[in-house]
């Protein structure tokens, strides 16, 4: 059994050689190699939006562009760090205040998809005669449905809590039908399709998802985008070039190229279309502004 | 049911087809939690040892730091590391964050308290009687300490499974400051959590299943190590 001593020794050595040997090297290797930072959020990249328009920019510009797709509130927090050249994210209220603080220069508009109301198909709460998102939640509170939030300052949760804010509401943790789940919208909707709870989810993370959720359907928002009656619950995406003079080595040029090309024309129109063939309607409407 | 079925027949397919991007996910699983299982054992190792024997000033603060990181969360590890790494942070000029380096710094941390500390007890259970009979016979503190190590022996390679076994299948650090980026930080975890929230569930138990497996083929080298004195 001696060999196995040395087998083991060996397969040790070798590991650990391959382990640093390929992480050590990438430092001294970035510089030559382009490469561009974004944080954006879970729903650009988990709808597959971005694994679609993506590589026509790695190709045009010779730059692999690393995602890092967190919640909103995680990926503004990286790019208020220098960890991100770039961002992309929903929260306009968030954004306003990176553009503010410095983070960024400027923000400009992208794209939009809107948020709709989901909810068990027997609909306890009656929300489906609800004219607006607020009466919604309205309904909901009044009747003591369980609802799941998000619970985690992602873009969703923000804007979740800003129409309970309008309905005069101020959801705690005292409340038992109000569970904050803190978790990502994907598993908030599997925790809602499990446990019968109303929940405020993207639509084009719900359209992705749909097959997986067969307990859920929309009880507000209409069908498409141009069917949701509360314009409130449009949902806009900007995206901003972290400010190369607050932290060093940002990728600023490339950053800028990034902010340039997500906006032309091509880029929008191939944005507008994603998802059409895929689902039947587009995920997410193009409004850079021209 | 269906997700597990479906789930298991997934995994086979994704190992029989030799799918490369699963081959590079599982290469960078290996490569991570080898390197940082390679750093911890080195200075977890003799650090234990050390303790084991005694022969440490403060000795007990060391242990009960030790006991303490043994029950460290691997998010806070992640966070902490995020914090340093960052470019607002003291290493940010390294550009680490978002690498494998980031992650292997991260698994280090939580593998080498669980290697030190267990290396510690294995070597205090060694009859002492053997360390005099080692000074006697005129050994140095380093071959005194090799002795007693490989009496220790069995704890060790238990010392190093268990942190294996930590690091392999930790996702909260690994996610926080490697990105989960596809191509360069997805490991086996994090892939898993990542298919988990799209609602892919056959896929996420296949990608379980293969971390399982290999898991179990690592333990059954290590276990393997562990009986060459007996067999």
């Amino acid at each position: 059994m001696k060999h196995f001593t040395f087998a083991f020794v060996l397969f040790m050595l070798g590991v650990s050689i391959l382990g640093c040997a390929a992480p050590v090297s990438q430092p001294t290797a970035a510089p030559s190699v382009c490469t561009l930072r974004l944080a954006t959020t879970t729903s650009t990249y988990d709808s597959g939006l971005l694994d679609a328009i993506l590589p026509d920019f790695e190709k045009k510009f010779n730059c692999h562009v690393d995602v890092v797709a967190v919640g909103t509130g995680q990926a503004l927090e990286i790019g208020s760090k220098g960890d991100a050249d770039v961002v992309l994210v929903h929260a306009r209220a968030g954004e306003d205040k990176f553009v503010k603080d410095g983070f960024a220069q400027e923000r400009f508009d992208v794209m939009y998809n809107d948020f709709v109301l989901v909810g068990p198909k027997e609909d306890p709460a009656q929300v489906k005669r609800a004219q607006s998102a607020q009466q919604a939640f309205k309904l909901i509170a009044d009747s003591g449905a369980p609802f799941a939030s998000r619970g985690d300052k992602s873009g969703t949760n923000s804007k979740e809590l800003s129409i309970w804010a309008s309905a005069g509401i101020t959801p705690t943790k005292g409340m038992k039908w109000y569970n904050a789940l803190g978790q990502g919208m994907g598993e908030t909707l599997l925790a809602s399709n499990e446990g019968k709870f109303y929940a405020l989810t993207d639509r084009g993370t719900w359209l992705s998802m749909t097959a997986k959720l067969p307990n859920l359907e929309i009880v507000f928002g209409g069908n498409t985008i141009d069917e949701n009656p509360d314009k409130h619950l449009h949902n806009p995406y900007g995206v901003m070039a972290v400010n190369p003079d607050k932290f060093s080595g940002i990728n600023a040029a490339m950053a800028k190229n990034f902010v340039q090309w997500i906006l032309s024309p091509a880029t929008q129109e191939r944005i507008g279309a994603y998802g059409k063939d895929k689902f039947g309607q587009a995920l997410f409407y193009a409004n850079a502004a021209k | 049911m269906d997700d597990i079925t479906r789930g298991l027949a997934q995994a086979l397919e994704l190992i029989l087809s030799g799918d490369a991007a699963l081959f590079e996910i599982v290469l960078l699983s290996l490569q991570v939690t080898g390197a940082a299982l390679a750093l911890a054992m080195l200075a977890g190792i003799p650090l234990g040892a050390a303790l084991g024997l005694g022969r440490m000033r403060a000795q007990g603060l060391v242990t009960i730091f030790l006991y303490t990181g043994m029950g460290l969360p691997p998010v806070v590890v992640g966070l902490f590391v995020y914090l340093m790494l960052s470019r607002s942070g003291p290493f940010g000029s390294l550009a680490w964050l978002f690498t494998p380096s980031a992650m292997i710094v991260a698994q280090v941390i939580i593998a080498f308290p669980v290697v030190a500390g267990l290396t510690m007890t294995a070597v205090q259970a060694v009859d002492p009687q053997l360390r005099l009979q080692a000074r006697a016979l005129g050994a140095t503190r380093i071959q005194e300490m090799w002795t007693v190590l490989q009496e220790a022996r069995i704890g060790v390679v238990a010392a190093t499974v268990a942190a294996f076994g930590a690091i392999i299948s930790e996702v909260g650090a690994v996610m926080l400051v490697g990105g989960n980026i596809e191509g360069k930080t997805r490991v086996l975890t994090t892939a898993i959590v990542l298919n988990t929230r799209t609602g892919d569930f056959a896929l996420a138990l296949a990608l379980g299943m293969i971390l399982l497996t290999l898991t179990f083929l690592i333990n059954g080298a290590m276990l393997q190590l562990q009986r060459v004195r007996d067999g």
